[in-house]
């Protein structure tokens, strides 16, 4: 008995649940801030103010988490107390927590309407003035969200020509933005114009006037865009509206220097739809093969499983260039690798057809190269029993392309096509028969190794 | 210009002597034969805002209307003697005899006032280095004239006869003095006259005032009183907001200006804390040279057997469990008069944590019926849920596993809202303390702010879910017969856990053990390190609910419990005849 204490000594559990929350900044551990706050302030203890600020925060985080807009206002009602925080640290980085999350709370509380919003988002740009062209321009994007538009370009109006002393200098890229988003609206109002005026005729008397009206627009526009999609970032919407008012007036050269930019440009990040743009530019200026070839190598790098990579497919096919052939027949291969593009009856069809014209033409080592990555888990993936019988079931043409793929890469013997083989189809009987001809000439499988 | 009212000024004029006062039209005395105007001005003040007219009596003369942006020339001690006030008032709300304020705490602020050398002495603190008036010792009497009530009070409390000055020895006087001139100079950084210099000052031996030495302070008279308020209760009132002490300073008249220093002074952003209360309260006791204090008896709500069957009652513990506390704090001799009764005067001062201590004692109790070790409580639990299905006409056993699946749920569902009303908790005065008159305007903004911020979010909250503030009670669980949910033991018998053995009745567990191996050999204060993941379940879970009934930590509580142990295992031997129950306590 003598260390019977000792026995007491229970399993270590845990059974505090932890209400860590998941912010936008990513993980978040409760229990290191906890330690990490103790350490600064050297293992003094922590004001109550500032312990119960900080539950109220976790509170109301939690609240909105869960969609319990009710609970996180109660919640927000005593945590907006941190503005009067007498840490100045926490006092400074308050307003823009307590934005975040009211406007978040204002925006699906079910007692909140567009008025609240307004007047939450207008005291929350005076609290503290750092954040008011934050807060402008995601009101703006609240009151576009609730098709305000009018409202929405007055509010980045007013954004644009605020002044506040030194901060007017370091405003950075947010009046980029705020004007780009103004000049998107403008986009928005001369896109409509447009389409009235392709809807009148060119005698009309109104003619005149409302085509004098889209030029003006565009002109405003251009302005706005263009400052901000020459800082680094990804611009979509901009770019791609800018592009279609420049190419509207005929400034090609411009659209094309705007989305060679856009696309080539080191320092902006990696984005496959520049090189979309690109491409789909080029593709209306009718430019060379070879310019558009290029164009999508970049994008088959970036996203190998796009759709455009069929297109890319055809491109390569009709270039005189061997590699291209080559490269052709990668790029099917890749395509299909996506779970997503199992069903594209098109892929299967150039691959059927292209595997084919490979295989004549003697290049049997292309399709091994291709193939030899692939052999592990194609079978299973593609060309599986059960594959086969809901291929067939949903889309019977689908099911014969395939059919004669696995033919060729896995021999006759392939369950796939057997089974394919096997189903009595009076319309595709005579396309069958081709294909098991085309099949024993052509398989890369000695019909021996078969299985 | 009313003579008339000036008639009760008597002090002599500075300038040629004379007694002869009128008023000016600010309320200040002027002298009418040679028309020197003084620094004094007639009492203003509105009785309702400071309802104690004998501390009252203390600001006489101090009042001035410098403008209206300024007010008040005030010290830092009255802000202090204004919150005693606030709180003394509120411990009457609650149902404390009125004795307790007028009579007691008021004693003791004069004597602390005159022990600090604040007031009611020869050389106050404040005019140290500065010039001493004319006519000091008339002054003085005649101020002591004035205000018979003050220290000839008839239920003054026999302390101050028995204190080492004699009344004749003590003077008061006008209490602090101070020259025009550094006003204007120290107005810049607080309100209060001498606010900068309170913050500054660091006096040996001097216990100075803080916001929760207030507390101290309304504890010592509770205690002295023997009123039935515990010190956690107390605190616990204070959190509930039913004692002013987070921004009691916006409750100041309104021309009691606060800005600067006083922020720091009187801004309090912590709720007070269990162990620093229950330090300054010995500290202020001793620093007030204190007689002993009147005897906690049987018959008083602190001593531990009345205490132990108020806890019991309120974890919803058997009845019967009260009889094994008496007879622990019978063996351990903590019941004694000598033990309980808080002596200042005492070579080693301390008083006992009665509710601490009330609560170890059952935790000690528990240990000794159901050992808690994870095992032996859940092995008498089945037999008393056997015995309870066969016999359900009698009274049932004690079942520890049901009670604590009732306990566990009450626990958790109390301390969840527990935190979620200290969540939502709202700090900030109506009143925003700022540090310069600079400030003044960012600090009134942002108010406004933040009250408009409210008032807008205030309309997206159920009006339902916030409702008034509960009212005080001492007790925070509540275990009725009638309520079939939550199952009340107190009726319950311990019979399962007990056997006979002769006349008396012998625990069925016959196994112990401590809380504490060893206790520390140094001098410092505490007794053990509680390392939560060495103890048992059922004993974490335990003072878990005790601490929190209390607000005070976990290791405390321990701490307590292994105290109650030591004395109780080292009497072992002395009184094995008397104790039946075998202990059997393993030591190294």
């Amino acid at each position: 008995m003598s260390d019977f204490s000792e026995e007491l000594k229970g399993p270590v559990t845990d059974d505090e649940v932890e209400t860590s929350v998941l912010t936008g900044a990513g993980m978040h551990f409760p229990w290191l801030q906890t330690y990490v706050e103790t350490v600064a302030i050297g293992g003094k203890r922590k004001k109550d103010f500032a312990q119960t600020t900080s539950a109220c925060l976790s509170f109301v985080q939690e609240a909105l988490l869960k969609h319990q807009w009710q609970q996180a206002a109660e919640y927000m009602y005593s945590y907006f107390q941190t503005l009067e925080d007498s840490d100045s640290y926490k006092r400074q980085a308050a307003p823009e927590i307590i934005w975040k999350l009211g406007s978040e709370i204002l925006f699906y509380h079910p007692k909140s309407n567009v008025e609240t919003f307004n007047t939450f988002a207008d005291r929350m740009k005076n609290v503290g003035v750092m954040n008011y062209l934050k807060i402008s321009l995601q009101h703006a994007l609240y009151l576009l969200h609730h098709g305000m538009l009018k409202d929405a370009k007055r509010n980045l109006s007013e954004a644009e020509t605020w002044r506040h002393g030194e901060n007017t200098s370091s405003r950075g890229i947010l009046i980029n933005l705020i004007q780009a988003y103004k000049g998107l609206l403008q986009y928005y109002t001369w896109s409509k114009k447009k389409m009235e005026l392709s809807k009148l005729d060119k005698d009309d008397y109104a003619y005149n006037a409302v085509a004098q009206d889209v030029f003006n627009h565009s002109w405003k526009t251009s302005a706005n865009i263009s400052a901000l999609i020459k800082i680094p970032g990804v611009w979509d919407p901009f770019v791609k509206s800018y592009v279609e008012m420049l190419e509207f007036y005929g400034d090609r050269d411009g659209a094309q220097e705007v989305l060679t930019n856009y696309a080539y440009d080191e320092k902006f990040p990696s984005n496959p739809n520049a090189h979309i743009y690109l491409y789909n530019f080029l593709k209306r200026q009718k430019a060379p093969r070879s310019k558009m070839i290029s164009v999508l190598k970049i994008l088959y790098q970036i996203v190998p499983s796009h759709k455009l990579m069929l297109e890319f497919h055809t491109l390569l096919r009709k270039s005189e260039k061997e590699e291209h052939h080559k490269l052709g027949l990668e790029v099917l291969f890749g395509v299909l690798d996506f779970a997503g593009c199992t069903k594209n009856i098109t892929a299967w069809k150039y691959l059927a057809k292209y595997l084919k014209k490979t295989l004549m033409g003697n290049h049997l080592a292309w399709v091994q190269d291709e193939w030899n990555s692939r052999k592990n888990w194609w079978p299973n993936f593609h060309f599986s029993y059960f594959w086969a019988k809901s291929d067939w079931k949903e889309d019977t043409a689908l099911a014969c392309e395939k059919a004669f793929v696995a033919g060729l890469l896995l021999g006759k013997g392939c369950r796939y096509f057997r089974y394919i083989l096997k189903q009595d189809h009076q319309i595709l009987g005579k396309k069958i028969k081709r294909m098991k001809r085309s099949v024993k000439k052509y398989s890369i499988v000695n019909p021996r190794f078969s299985y | 210009m009313d003579l008339e009212e000036a008639e009760e000024f008597k002090e002599r004029c500075s300038q040629c002597a004379a007694v002869s006062w009128g008023l000016t039209d600010e309320g200040k005395y002027y002298c009418t034969s040679c028309h020197n105007v003084t620094e004094r001005s007639q009492e203003v003040i509105n009785t309702d805002l400071i309802p104690n007219t004998q501390i009252k009596a203390l600001n006489r003369g101090l009042k001035k209307k410098n403008n209206s942006e300024k007010g008040w020339d005030w010290y830092v001690c009255e802000g202090f003697q204004n919150i005693l006030c606030q709180q003394a008032e509120a411990l009457k709300n609650l149902g404390i005899g009125p004795e307790l304020k007028n009579d007691v705490l008021h004693n003791f602020w004069k004597r602390y006032l005159q022990k600090s050398k604040q007031a009611y002495c020869k050389n106050p603190v404040y005019t140290t280095g500065r010039k001493p008036t004319v006519l000091e010792d008339n002054l003085s009497h005649s101020d002591w004239a004035s205000e018979p009530e003050l220290l000839s009070d008839v239920s003054c409390p026999p302390f101050l006869e028995s204190g080492a000055e004699s009344q004749s020895d003590i003077h008061t006087r006008k209490p602090f003095p101070i020259s025009k001139a550094s006003q204007s100079e120290t107005s810049v950084c607080s309100g209060s006259l001498d606010g900068v210099e309170y913050s500054q000052r660091k006096e040996k031996g001097i216990v100075k005032m803080t916001v929760p030495q207030t507390l101290a302070f309304c504890y010592l008279s509770l205690l002295w009183q023997r009123e039935a308020i515990t010190l956690s209760d107390l605190l616990r009132f204070v959190e509930e907001d039913h004692i002013p002490y987070i921004n009691a300073f916006q409750h100041f008249p309104e021309q009691m200006k606060l800005y600067g220093r006083d922020r720091g002074i009187f801004g309090i952003e912590s709720w007070p804390d269990y162990e620093d209360i229950y330090k300054k309260t010995i500290e202020v006791g001793t620093f007030l040279d204190l007689p002993r204090f009147p005897d906690i008896t049987e018959d008083c709500y602190l001593h531990p057997n009345i205490l132990c069957m108020k806890y019991l009652m309120e974890v919803n513990l058997p009845d019967e469990m009260h009889n094994l506390t008496c007879h622990v704090v019978k063996m351990t001799g903590m019941g004694e008069v000598d033990f309980l009764t808080f002596d200042p005067i005492a070579k080693m001062a301390k008083t006992v944590k009665y509710d601490v201590q009330a609560v170890a004692i059952i935790v000690v109790v528990l240990k000794l019926l159901f050992l808690l070790d994870d095992n032996l409580e859940w092995s008498l639990s089945n037999l008393a849920e056997k015995h309870n299905e066969k016999n359900k006409k009698d009274k049932p056993w004690f079942d520890f596993r049901k009670w604590y699946q009732i306990m566990k749920k009450a626990f958790d569902e109390k301390k969840q809202k527990w935190e979620e009303a200290r969540a939502k908790y709202l700090w900030k005065s109506e009143k925003p303390l700022y540090y310069s008159f600079v400030d003044k305007p960012v600090a009134y903004k942002k108010r406004e702010m933040v009250v408009n911020l409210q008032k807008q979010f205030s309309t997206l909250v159920d009006s339902t879910a916030t409702a008034g503030k509960k009212s005080p009670s001492s007790f925070q669980f509540n275990w009725t017969e009638e309520d079939t949910d939550r199952t009340c033991f107190h009726g319950h018998s311990l019979q399962g856990v007990l056997k006979e053995k002769g006349q008396s009745l012998l625990t069925k567990n016959s196994l112990y053990w401590l809380s504490t191996q060893k206790f520390c050999r140094c001098y410092c204060t505490h007794v053990t390190t509680y390392e939560e993941s060495n103890y048992s379940l059922s004993y974490q879970f335990i003072l878990n609910l005790f601490s929190f009934l209390l607000r005070i930590k976990t290791s405390l509580l321990h701490e307590e419990v292994s105290l109650v142990e030591k004395k109780l295992f080292e009497k072992k031997y002395s009184v094995t005849k008397k104790k039946s129950r075998s202990k059997k306590a393993r030591r190294h």
